[in-house]
């Protein structure tokens, strides 16, 4: 089953990318442009077929390898076929 | 000095640090590739810079969890010494062996250039040939050395005297202009609280020879080869 995990810096590290990507619309005349904050994601796709014990998997992976857990938070979405 | 240099795919600087090194001690470092898990009988473990794994995912990420890493790891639980230079400083941060992480330069670009380290102590393993205060200069290369922790780390450091080097001018002021990647509190580099764990992110082995214009790296290899001239 598919589980995509969203990996974002947390709010309070500087994410000067972010913060370049927000310059550069604002430079393609895009207004209105508030904070803009910059991520990954990580699709995976498993062989587990019970939601909660894939969830449970993603989450530990997340914890071990995928996010930096000093810097960074994480967003698991269980889905798919 | 018996010295093991750890190298993973995609690291570049290993063989500017085995010869920083070797004239230090007089002999060459053992190469340890990162499948290897003996390091039985090392003084100190050295994980040079460059780019391990290609940087994919982070810095270090991948590194870190390399089998080296373990053993790296049980060398240091044994009261084991280890120096981690440019990207090596990113796989002990991600390994967890020295805290915070090393964020992308606060100017997003690539810095390749000289920078002033303060040496903020000089009783330690690594730093006696220095004197406390004095200021060297080091090549830096690194798109992700702005240091970051959270506050409360940052003034445990502090208040422990972990905090091994700091970004300054030559004269040994803190500024924003000498502290180019942005790093919290200007460090540049961080012992574990044992000091037997370094990591920087300039390169002391690039500047070891007149030829390449300046010899301001040596003191910290000759503290290295005296403290393990045995």
């Amino acid at each position: 089953m598919k589980v995509t995990v969203t990996v974002m810096l947390k709010d309070g590290v500087l994410d000067p990318q972010g913060k370049a990507i927000g310059h550069a619309l604002a430079g393609l005349g895009f207004a209105g442009i508030g904070e803009v904050r910059a991520g990954k994601v990580i699709e995976l796709d498993l062989a587990e077929t019970d939601p909660t014990r894939a969830r449970a998997a993603a989450e530990t992976m997340a914890r071990k390898l995928l996010a930096n857990t000093v810097i960074e938070r994480f967003d698991i979405a269980v889905g798919g076929a | 000095m018996r010295v093991g240099i750890v190298v993973f795919p995609g690291i570049n600087r290993e063989r500017d640090m085995a010869i920083a090194l070797e004239r230090a001690a007089g002999h060459a470092p053992r190469m340890i590739w990162h499948r290897e898990t003996d390091l039985a009988g090392l003084d100190l473990v050295v994980i040079p810079g460059g780019f391990s794994f290609g940087d994919y995912l982070r810095c270090g990420a991948m590194a870190a969890q390399s089998p080296v890493m373990t053993a790296v790891r049980a060398h240091a639980t044994r009261g084991g010494y280890v120096l981690g230079v440019c990207n090596g400083f990113q796989i002990l941060t991600e390994a967890g062996m020295l805290p915070g992480a090393l964020l992308r330069n606060a100017g997003l670009r690539f810095l390749s250039r000289d920078c002033h380290l303060r040496v903020e102590r000089a009783d330690t393993v690594f730093t006696r040939h220095y004197q406390q205060g004095e200021v060297f200069r080091a090549p830096m290369a690194h798109g992700d050395g702005n240091y970051f922790a959270d506050e409360a780390t940052l003034d445990r450091l502090e208040g422990e005297g972990l905090v091994a080097f700091r970004y300054a001018t030559p004269a040994g002021e803190l500024t924003p202009e000498a502290n180019p990647n942005g790093s919290a509190r200007a460090i540049a580099g961080l012992y574990s609280p044992n000091l037997r764990v370094l990591g920087l992110m300039p390169h002391p082995e690039n500047l070891v020879d007149p030829l390449l214009g300046g010899e301001d790296g040596k003191p910290l290899f000759a503290s290295l080869a005296e403290a393990f001239a045995a």
